[in-house]
């Protein structure tokens, strides 16, 4: 049993050390927006923040999430009050399938936290890791400017959400 | 003088033949003429001449295929490793090079004018790749290779200079060198060439077949294996007597290539040529570090040159002893079967991590490139220190720009070098039956501070057109 810090949330999490925290954010949370893509750590779609920073969650194990920040898309704004990142992303209508799009946004809201007027090039090398079958690449780089736009300008609130 | 003094009115050569040889005048005398004679020695040895500037000759001037020959030469040569700063334009210089004694910077070898070699006459190009000295006459440092390229035929030496000749010019002035004293004076080099520079060493084995020899002309000379894989001693010079045993770069360790090679499954020709070729081997893994720049750029080359080079280097490893092959053998085996991860033997958290991180590739039924190396195969696991694997456990195996690669997720951002450690002293006991590494939390730290721009940027991408007015097009 370990307590696992989710959206601002503890929960007890009662699985083995070594069980990847997506299963217990899709399993047992029943938090939904990260997904299961490859399993590998190759696709992206299971991409969540951690302390701030994307991280695969199909390759992190549990036992190195103790005392640490987990962050999913749910954390991030609701349908009502979307984040400027997920706005950002319906505005551009950057989805197509969906399935990377969760994975997406996750990465480029850890890159916006950090540097909050990215270049093109810093986006385009920061969303490498995720992979995208539809060709919506185009959009979502729109979107992720977009989002940035909106994360420095006061147009953003009252949707404007830091993670907590 | 003294004597002088005393005998105000002697006859010299009364004054000679009474003190013979033992005069301090004569022995003052003998040592300065020793002196200005040393010193005249001494200045041939370093002084160089300036060779005459030439005006930039055109690009027409040069025949095509001698340019693609060149070409070749310098991915064999790997000049663009340490020549193009990531990113930045092809050949212009500027990257950071550290040594022990202070940073170098690599010089702008395109044929621009002002900052580059535009001015250097073919001779010039040549002194520089045989003598390590510039246009100028300036001592090269030996960062520059000329240790190796001395070997590089005059033929050979035409080609690369014509291909240089025709890249695109960059004005991009050279950034000063952060030596400290003594090693800033140039000056020192030349005591450094006469320790250590050889010229015309490399010859020819006639009862060794042409591929061989052309492979060794490849291996000693352009290709300067030995700069990274063989140690180098106090004075930054390579210990001939132990060619291959292994080094250090950029926070890398480069394997011994020799017999003390760390290979779970010894190296033969056929594996070689296949690693540097295609960047990968499934018995032995991916070509990471300042080696994936090496593969990248033999990824385009002649392949009987890469083939050349396998045959060379499997020799030089030498065939591996029964008792050898037969432990390849047994991992090979117990690879194959692929039992299931569990932990046990090490870290209790480290064998966690491997099994949920590292083992759903590592530990399952594909091989590389689509699937994880086993890692009892892996050198990263048995070799001398573990700086390889922390490295690739921080930043993954990323794929050039246009390159297909074997890929591996980063794990910096999602363990802490305590983490990381641990599950290294994990791999180590479970996956070799090498002695444990010590110090490997300082490791970890070390790694993740010099974490190697080489995983982080994509350099050039493989297959680079050749037409320098096509590189920026998609």
């Amino acid at each position: 049993m370990m307590t696992l810090k989710v959206n601002g949330h503890d929960h007890q999490v009662d699985a083995d050390p070594d069980t990847p925290l997506l299963y217990v954010l899709r399993d047992d949370l029943k938090l939904n927006a990260a997904k299961f893509g490859c399993g590998l750590g190759q696709c992206g779609s299971c991409t969540v923040i951690v302390d701030g920073k994307a991280v695969l969650s199909c390759v992190t194990p549990l036992v190195l999430l103790e005392g640490k920040k987990v962050t999913t898309l749910e954390g991030l704004g609701t349908i009502e009050t979307p984040a400027p990142i997920q706005r950002a992303f319906i505005e551009e209508q950057a989805a197509q399938c969906g399935y990377c799009i969760a994975g997406i946004m996750m990465r480029a809201q850890a890159l916006l936290q950090r540097n909050s007027k990215p270049t093109d090039a810093e986006i385009r090398a920061e969303l490498e890791l995720n992979l995208c079958r539809c060709g919506t690449h185009m959009r979502i780089l729109r979107a992720v400017r977009r989002a940035s736009q909106l994360m420095r300008t006061a147009d953003a609130s009252p949707s404007q959400r830091r993670t907590p | 003088m003294g004597v002088r003094e005393k005998n105000p009115g002697a006859d010299p050569v009364q004054e000679q033949g009474a003190d013979d040889m033992a005069s301090p005048r004569t022995i003052g005398g003998i040592i300065a003429i020793a002196a200005v004679a040393g010193a005249i020695a001494v200045a041939a040895m370093i002084w160089r001449p300036a060779i005459a500037a030439v005006e930039p000759p055109a690009p027409q001037s040069f025949d095509s295929a001698l340019v693609k020959r060149g070409r070749a030469l310098a991915e064999i040569g790997n000049c663009n490793d340490c020549h193009t700063v990531r990113g930045a334009k092809d050949f212009a210089g500027g990257l950071a090079v550290p040594t022990p004694f202070g940073i170098v910077y690599s010089s702008n070898i395109t044929p621009d004018p002002e900052t580059g070699i535009g001015r250097w006459s073919e001779a010039a190009f040549r002194r520089a790749m045989q003598s390590g000295v510039d246009r100028d006459g300036r001592h090269l440092y030996p960062t520059f290779p000329y240790d190796h390229f001395t070997h590089v035929s005059d033929e050979d030496d035409r080609a690369l200079y014509a291909y240089l000749m025709t890249r695109r010019p960059v004005h991009a002035p050279a950034r000063d060198n952060e030596l400290s004293f003594p090693f800033n004076q140039r000056i020192v080099v030349a005591g450094w060439k006469l320790l250590f520079l050889r010229h015309g060493t490399f010859q020819p084995d006639s009862t060794k077949s042409a591929e061989w020899n052309r492979g060794a002309y490849l291996v000693e000379g352009l290709a300067h294996c030995g700069a990274c894989h063989t140690p180098r001693n106090a004075l930054g010079a390579e210990r001939i007597r132990a060619a291959f045993a292994g080094g250090d770069v950029e926070n890398w360790h480069a394997y011994a290539i020799n017999s003390q090679s760390p290979a779970a499954v010894p190296w033969d020709a056929d594996a070689l040529f296949l690693y540097l070729r295609q960047g990968w081997h499934p018995d032995h893994g991916v070509a990471r570090g300042p080696m994936a720049q090496v593969v990248s750029n033999l990824s385009a080359v002649p392949e009987s040159d890469v083939r050349a080079i396998a045959v060379y280097m499997a020799d030089m490893s030498g065939a591996p002893t029964p008792d050898r092959k037969r432990r390849g053998e047994d991992v090979l085996a117990r690879a194959a079967s692929r039992p299931t991860p569990q932990g046990g033997s090490g870290d209790v958290s480290g064998g966690a991590v491997y099994a949920a991180a590292c083992a759903t590739c590592h530990g399952g039924d594909r091989a590389p490139p689509f699937g994880g190396i086993d890692l009892a195969l892996s050198s990263a696991i048995s070799g001398p220190d573990a700086r390889n694997v922390a490295n690739i456990v921080l930043s993954g195996i990323r794929p050039r720009e246009g390159e297909r690669s074997p890929i591996m997720p980063g794990f910096a951002d999602s363990m802490t070098d305590e983490q990381i450690a641990a599950l290294l002293s994990y791999l180590r006991a479970r996956f070799s039956d090498q002695p444990a590494w010590t110090s490997t939390v300082e490791i970890v730290r070390d790694a993740r501070r010099s974490q190697s721009a080489l995983l982080q940027i994509s350099p050039s991408p493989r297959n680079a057109p050749t037409e320098a007015t096509k590189r920026d097009k998609p």
